[in-house]
């Protein structure tokens, strides 16, 4: 593919930026499987990038590379820039990267609110005790971080049940508090494993125009998953596509569409 | 009909986010403080500061203790009688090592070593989970037992082996030993049960509660948001070990005035205060003060009927009153596993639509 330098504007009049992250031909193994094999692609600023491929072709062991939540065998992650060294997933979050999963993982318990609450801990710096105490910094801080939230709130249309608890919420809607709680990260890079796995036609509609608006309204890079490929098609900027751990294919929807590799992985091909 | 928040707006997020929301509780909230502070210390007699008043006061601080720990954290402990002994022997080390420092330092001080061991015994459950974890707060209850037992140090050397609460005053006043009033004892015990709750609820709505919660939830999750599990797991640990820690200093220094540790910190505690927590409700503050309040008014509420109304033989009445609190504990969980905070906060939502049904 053509090199693009510092970036460029896409047709629609969306800026691309440079290459936010770097992924340098990882391997992941599990013993003797091999989940994923010497792949290598990056992730620009600002840009949509999708991941597709059949089941099982290591497209959410990626993700699990990318959030930090395996350890690739082989390989480099860089990330702004720089090589990112081995991390517990709490150091990865904190550098910027947030995520959903592919299946809900809302903490039950708690309202929507402190779900959202939840995705700003990395940003919130008070102390055991100013908390203990709620003096000072603590008090403050959870009004200026509660109004943050709020505006996410606002923006993926959930005010009417902030204050319920997640458990008693139907599947569409829990799917939109764990966009939220990833964006009230603020986050560089936002990882969505799935976001539209068993949505009917209108909730997916609604998601893709959150997709679309965050990515709009924010900047924000995202990377996902997807196997609806009128979805992907039409969302993302580039796609990566994976096939038994490999890549087969890497660019603009376009081209991929187009790709020999690609029609024979989906659709079969005949054997002589 | 008059529980409502109709007409009652919020125009900032920190009114939004008060702990009691409704302007009914928040009256509600002010006169029970209102009769606990001006009306009981001035009634108080020795068999109700004793019997009922003075158990509650310390239980309570325990019953929160421990509901950080299992309830919000999601890690559940079997050693809260041992971290209460520590409580008991460091306060009494303390009070007999620094005679002219003031008791209510002794205390919070116990509260501070029972932390730092709770941290010790907590290290583990960064690896095991669930029943394991259990079992192994279940050796820290037994380990420490068996220490304040072995080791003449801890108990000064005492021919019996027992701990005794030396005299002590703040301003003046007696809070430990033999003369001290009822009045006395009530209000010190409730002085710091009102510090523990205020300082459990603030640790309990911000993040660090946030991060318990997410831990006790589903802890991979928390830990790809940016939860550090060891010291969300830690922090749990500590807090709830300094609360346990300080109401087993008070149960030994203001209850008891003296201790055998087997008899009064034995596993028969850990699961006493295990049962407050889930009969109120695992993850409520007020869930604390309804299950400490329950288990320790209802023996004493049975034996007034039993003995006191029906005139019954005393032994019989004392067995009775187990066969009644055991098959209440298991009809209580059956018909509302969530606790008395659950049962309360139903109340509340039929109570605000009340006269009608929806």
């Amino acid at each position: 593919m053509k090199d693009m330098g510092e970036g460029y504007t896409t047709p629609d009049g969306r800026r691309i930026g440079p290459v936010l992250m770097e992924l340098r031909n990882i391997t992941l193994r599990f013993g003797g499987v091999v989940a994923i094999k010497d792949i290598s692609f990056d992730i620009r600023e600002g840009e949509i990038r999708a991941i597709i491929g059949p089941n099982g072709a290591g497209k959410s062991s990626m993700l699990n590379v990318i959030s930090g939540f395996y350890v690739p065998t082989e390989g480099e992650v860089w990330f702004r820039g720089e090589k990112r060294g081995p991390m517990r997933p709490y150091q990865v979050a904190r550098l910027g990267i947030a995520r959903t999963f592919q299946n809900i993982a809302l903490f039950d318990g708690m309202s929507v609110l402190d779900n959202i609450m939840t995705g700003r801990l990395t940003l919130m710096q008070s102390g055991l005790f100013s908390q203990a105490l709620w003096w000072g910094k603590a008090a403050a801080e959870e009004d200026e971080h509660r109004e943050k939230v709020e505006k996410i709130i606002d923006f993926l249309e959930i005010q009417n049940i902030r204050k319920t608890p997640v458990g008693r919420l139907p599947y569409g809607l829990k799917k939109r508090v764990e966009l939220a709680r990833a964006l009230a990260a603020e986050p560089k890079i936002l990882l969505l494993d799935e976001p539209m796995a068993g949505m009917n036609v209108e909730e997916k509609e609604d998601m893709c125009r959150f997709i679309l608006d965050v990515n709009d309204e924010f900047g924000t890079t995202t990377v996902l998953i997807e196997h609806d490929m009128g979805v992907v098609m039409d969302l993302s900027d580039r796609v990566v596509v994976m096939d038994y751990g490999r890549k087969i294919g890497d660019g603009p929807p376009e081209e991929v569409r187009n790709n020999q590799d690609v029609i024979d992985a989906y659709l079969g091909v005949a054997h002589a | 009909m008059f529980y409502r928040e109709a007409g009652d707006f919020k125009t900032s997020y920190r009114a939004d986010s008060q702990t009691f929301p409704i302007r009914l509780d928040r009256m509600g909230y002010f006169a029970a403080l209102a009769v606990a502070y001006g009306v009981v210390p001035f009634v108080i007699d020795d068999y109700w500061a004793n019997a009922v008043f003075v158990p509650f006061l310390i239980y309570a601080i325990a019953a929160i203790g421990l509901n950080i720990l299992v309830g919000y954290a999601g890690q559940v402990s079997l050693g809260t009688g041992g971290f209460m002994a520590v409580g008991a022997y460091a306060v009494y080390k303390l009070m007999t090592a620094f005679p002219e420092v003031p008791i209510f330092l002794h205390v919070i001080l116990a509260g501070g070593i029972t932390a730092c061991v709770g941290v010790l015994f907590g290290l583990p459950s960064l690896r095991i989970k669930g029943f394991y974890l259990a079992v192994a707060t279940l050796a820290a209850q037994f380990f420490l037992v068996w220490l304040f037992n072995k080791v003449p140090w801890f108990y000064n050397y005492s021919a019996s082996g027992q701990i005794t609460a030396p005299d002590r005053t703040m301003f003046g006043i007696f809070i430990t030993g033999a003369q001290t009033s009822a009045a006395a004892k009530y209000l010190f015990c409730l002085v710091i049960l009102t510090l523990v709750a205020l300082m459990a609820r603030n640790l309990t709505r911000g993040t660090v509660g946030r991060k318990w919660m997410a831990i006790r939830d589903m802890d991979i999750a928390a830990e790809i948001i940016g939860v550090n599990p060891l010291s969300a797991k830690v922090t749990a640990f500590a807090v709830s070990s300094f609360f346990i820690g300080i109401a087993g200093a008070l149960l030994f220094s203001v209850y008891l005035g003296a201790a055998e540790v087997g008899e009064a910190f034995g596993i028969n505690k850990s699961f006493l205060v295990l049962f407050m927590v889930i009969i109120g409700g695992l993850g409520s503050i007020f869930g604390s003060f309804a299950g400490a309040a329950f288990l320790v008014l209802l023996p004493v509420f049975l034996k007034n009927v039993l003995v006191g109304g029906l005139g019954w033989p005393t032994d019989v009445a004392a067995h009775l009153e187990l066969m009644i609190v055991g098959a209440l504990i298991v009809v209580f969980l059956i018909v509302e596993p969530h606790g008395l905070a659950q049962i309360w906060r139903i109340a509340k939502e039929k109570l605000r639509l009340w006269p009608f049904p929806h």
